[in-house]
């Protein structure tokens, strides 16, 4: 049952085959059993999961069922979850409980979706490879000595490893693609303004940008139909009509234009990524995609602009964590700045402390206009390379990250190597594009995303590319060995 | 030496929003502690700000009002300082873009001309909670009602000269802000407030002294002390040869001295960045037109009316004028007895030294417009006198009773009676013969003044209440039978 697609689970419980109530408690026994070894949850949401199965067994029995009604799924721990811990996996909010639900926790409970519990990240949503975790590194399904990927780690390995069909992530400079890639889902981050961020605990709130981890692009889109949509809580939510992401899933791609910017190709790249990748690229050409060669002359540009951009603005978002109304507090404090110093030096972990750092130095009087209005600069640079290119083109490809997943603790001593991480995911936050990532092959066992960007609001596009990708090659069906899965889908295909 | 003082002022008015800023709590005053709040006041984790347009069309209806440019494009910025009752450690503020820009304000001075201050800029800002020191045992309270409550941070150039000046600059934009409506103006509550920036410099000397910045001062009466006080320390000081610290002082009105703030409180670098949580704001002169054709009358036009319809002196026009309420109130009393002098002596007299003697605002005044209107318009049918209504105002400021009621009740109704006075008048010359003769030895330009004592005497007898008027002819038509 846990390899099932968010869609066949969906047809099962109109079915009748199992009820919510059954497949929630499935779900929640077999994390229980298995996630030990992954690491991918923080917390279960037991009680508040079996109520929600409950109503949505009412309401499917009833036939007012959503399409997602009785589904299980898991939150990333950034969303803001009604009466239950939510803890950015940090140890400043470990004893959270947020009085509110984010606006897409909402929505997927108005949809009659249950939330089975809030999944491992890295700590406020900054790292590559989730093992900047007060809760501890998550390991790889697929291998268990490698990462994840980051910092929407715990809900790919989740998926990847069976234990919820989709979950959702966040994504401010590749934390949904990367992930996604590393662990063989498709995930897709959408259009900034295009999935409200009310709720969802900030990291730099121009890029942050919330979206589904699935099996697949049907799933993702049936997740998206949900998760997407104007919120008047979020002022920079766009108030634009939300599409249904899966009437265009099986429209042909004949001449289709995709993009490849030679600088996604250049010499940082794995050259057996480079082979999955062109391999995919031949596949969407013989779908009757016509490729063209393009340039991003300032994406190398996009990493120190990030680094910049994302820690000035974290630099300000997680001032609120200041000990004073929730979250973690120091014992006996001399006087006011005391206070201050000791609860945040001992609430948050290393690279958060680094990257407030970083941030409030861009900020200060006397660096500012060299940093932060230097690095706006930039961005606007990077927004008119994509304009210029999606001029041109409907969709751009290339790889995710420039490697398959490396290994647990082997980038942890050099923040910068880890920062290189995101070189081809950066930019599309940087200009709010929407971008995913879709399983394009194995590289010594660890899987590679292929990358597909469009322009403002053409997830539709996007999904539908992949979803006929998928169509034609099995990459997204492949299940990873430490799960036992991967034997019984041989079996099955025998 | 003589030296120049330079004064300029930020002033903040709170705006008279129905909810917040960027919130949708209610506003208002004296809730209890943090019942007025939303997870956006509180700072919690993922709240996010939205913007309340009211505020907005209250800017930019204040930057008309003053004739400023107003931007039609602003953005929100960060200022990032940690304190406690800064629930998100950064005040939502405006910094290189403020929705007004330069504009000016002209002020009456005592000596009856006019001056022009400039007025730097306008900006939208949220407030701060409050920080409770007392009542609990040692440990700071923190009420965040006032969180994110709307903010128009007024800033003009230094270009007041005296403390006296800088009260007629606040005194105006109070009542420009209170005639436009986007504020209460109630200072006592903190609704609006102001820090002054106060320098001196050698008489003649162009270039500007070291400033100290005043905070939080909360009445018209306190930044003219504040002020006067702080430039008596300047000067001491730099008449000592000595050199001014350029900091933030309290004014402490109990001690009726300023001190400086705690230094850590100021060492900040606010690391200023536009909000990423909220858009630029973007609006057309056709919003702006459109709120400037909706100005209602401001304060210097309503003073050149009541000197051109009512007939009042520049100087009665511009003290009545100088706040809403007050001209509001003159309006009112003027609506009932139909008699604007009477009205503006009145208001200016008797009810000024009032409000004065018990230091209150004209909204606070016990005797309503209706009232006064009333009275007047019994000085103005002969039923009293002027004397008698001074104490029949007491009455009613004492809210002993209605105007006739206090008038029947204590004798004051004026004794018109010719028969009764023509009585009272006769009794007079007979009981005071001494007086009598010397009136008649007297020299015919001396009988003038004379008459005086028996007027004097007359009115005794009536108990004030006879018709001053006629008791004057007859006293000076049986006298100078006698002669």
């Amino acid at each position: 049952m846990t390899s099932k697609t968010l869609d066949q689970i969906s047809k099962d419980l109109a079915a009748g085959t199992y009820s919510s109530r059954e497949i929630t408690q499935d779900t929640i026994a077999d994390i229980k059993t298995r996630d030990p070894i992954y690491n991918s949850f923080i917390s279960l949401s037991e009680d508040l999961a079996l109520a929600q199965a409950t109503a949505a067994d009412v309401r499917i029995k009833a036939g007012t069922a959503d399409i997602l009604t009785g589904v299980p799924f898991a939150h990333k721990d950034l969303f803001c979850t009604q009466g239950h811990v939510t803890t950015a996996a940090s140890k400043m909010l470990a004893n959270f409980v947020p009085p509110y639900e984010s606006t897409v926790g909402q929505r997927l409970l108005t949809a009659g979706a249950v939330c089975v519990g809030k999944t491992n990240m890295d700590e406020f949503a900054m790292g590559s490879s989730n093992e900047n975790s007060f809760f501890g590194a998550v390991k790889n399904p697929w291998d268990l000595t490698a990462v994840p990927g980051g910092s929407s780690g715990g809900s790919a390995a989740a998926v990847a490893a069976g234990l919820v069909p989709a979950a959702t992530g966040t994504d401010t400079g590749g934390s949904i693609r990367q992930p996604a890639s590393f662990c063989n889902l498709t995930g897709i981050k959408p259009t900034y303004g295009r999935v409200s961020r009310f709720g969802i605990i900030a990291y730099a709130s121009s890029l942050d940008q919330a979206g589904p981890m699935c099996q697949s692009a049907q799933d993702a889109a049936m997740m998206l139909n949900v998760m997407a949509g104007f919120d008047d809580q979020d002022s920079t939510s766009v108030n634009q009509e939300t599409p249904d992401y899966t009437a265009d899933l099986n429209l042909p791609l004949t001449g289709l234009k995709v993009g490849l910017p030679k600088e996604f190709f250049g010499a940082g790249l794995n050259p057996q990524v480079a082979q999955c990748i062109m391999a995919a690229v031949k596949e969407i050409e013989a779908l009757g995609a016509q490729i063209i060669d393009i340039s991003l002359p300032n994406l190398e540009l996009s990493i120190p602009a990030y680094y910049v951009i994302a820690p000035s603005e974290a630099s300000s978002n997680l001032s609120r964590f200041d000990g004073v109304r929730y979250g973690y507090r120091c014992d006996q404090p001399t006087d006011l700045m005391d206070f201050y110093c000791r609860t945040r030096a001992q609430g948050f972990g290393t690279e958060v402390k680094r990257r407030i750092m970083v941030g409030t130095y861009a900020l200060s009087e006397g660096y500012y206009d060299a940093y932060y209005v230097k690095a706006q600069r930039i961005r606007r640079m990077i927004k008119d390379d994509f304009a210029r290119a999606l001029s041109q083109v409907d969709v751009i490809m290339g790889p995710v990250a420039p490697s398959p997943a490396f290994d647990l603790g082997s980038n942890t001593k050099d923040p910068v190597a880890m920062y290189l991480e995101d070189i081809y995911t950066l930019s599309a936050n940087m200009a709010g594009i929407p971008a995913m990532s879709t399983p394009a092959g194995f590289v010594n066992g660890r899987p590679v995303g292929l990358h597909i960007m469009g322009n403002y609001f053409a997830e539709a596009k996007l999904l539908n590319i992949a979803h006929q990708y998928q169509q034609v090659t099995d990459w997204h069906l492949q299940k990873p060995p430490s799960t036992g899965l991967a034997a019984s889908n041989q079996e099955k295909g025998a | 030496m003589t030296w120049e003082i330079v004064i300029g002022l930020e002033i903040h008015v709170q705006l008279a929003t129905k909810t917040k800023l960027f919130s949708g709590a209610k506003i208002g005053f004296g809730a209890a502690p943090n019942t007025q709040t939303t997870l956006v006041d509180l700072g919690m984790p993922g709240a996010l700000p939205v913007f309340n347009e009211a505020a907005l069309r209250m800017a930019v209806t204040f930057g008309t009002a003053i004739d400023a440019q107003v931007c039609k494009h602003s953005v929100f910025a960060r200022k990032n300082y940690f304190y406690p009752d800064s629930p998100k450690g950064y005040q939502t503020s405006q910094m290189d873009h403020p929705i007004v820009g330069l504009g000016h304000l002209d002020i009456q001075l005592e000596d009856g001309t006019t001056k022009r201050i400039g007025v730097t800029r306008a900006h939208l800002e949220e407030d701060a909670g409050k920080s409770l020191h007392e009542d609990y045992d040692g440990m700071t309270g923190i009420d965040l009602n006032r969180s994110s409550t709307p903010l128009l941070e007024i800033v003009s150039e230094p270009d007041m000269r005296s403390a006296k000046e800088a009260v007629a600059y606040m005194r105006k934009m109070h009542a420009i802000v209170t005639t436009i409506g986007i504020s209460d103006g109630n200072m006592a509550q903190g609704s609006m407030r102001c820090d002054a920036n106060v320098s001196l410099r050698p008489k003649g000397q162009e270039k500007l002294g070291t400033r100290t910045e005043l905070k939080n001062i909360n009445s018209f009466k306190f930044i003219e002390r504040a002020i006067n006080i702080e430039v008596e320390r300047q000067i001491d000081i730099l008449e000592d040869g000595g050199k001014i610290v350029q900091e933030t002082r309290l004014y402490d009105a109990d001690k009726n001295e300023t001190r400086p703030m705690r230094s850590k409180e100021e060492a900040n670098d606010y690391r200023y960045f536009p909000c990423p949580d909220l858009l630029p704001i973007e609006i057309d002169d056709a919003y702006i037109e459109a709120i400037r054709q909706s100005l209602p009358e401001l304060p210097d036009q309503r003073s050149a009316r009541f000197v051109s319809t009512l007939g009042l002196s520049e100087y009665g026009a511009a003290v009545l004028s100088s706040s809403r309420h007050l001209a509001d109130y003159f309006e009112a009393v003027v609506d009932v007895c139909d008699d604007a002098k009477l009205s503006a002596n009145w208001v200016m007299g008797e009810v000024a030294k009032y409000m004065n003697q018990n230091n209150i605002e004209i909204e606070q005044c016990p005797v309503s417009a209706a009232r006064l209107g009333q009275l007047i318009c019994r000085i103005k049918d002969d039923t009293i006198n002027g004397k008698g209504a001074k104490t029949v105002f007491e009455g009613l400021w004492n809210q002993t009773g209605e105007v006739d009621e206090i008038i029947a009740s204590s004798g004051l109704k004026q004794v018109n009676d010719v028969f009764a006075i023509d009585l009272m008048v006769d009794e007079v010359i007979a009981n005071n013969p001494k007086q009598v003769a010397q009136y008649l030895e007297a020299q015919e330009d001396k009988r003038g003044k004379m008459l005086g004592f028996f007027m004097g005497q007359v009115m005794k007898a009536s108990k004030g209440s006879a018709n001053p008027g006629q008791v004057n002819g007859l006293l000076a038509k049986k006298l100078n039978a006698l002669c």
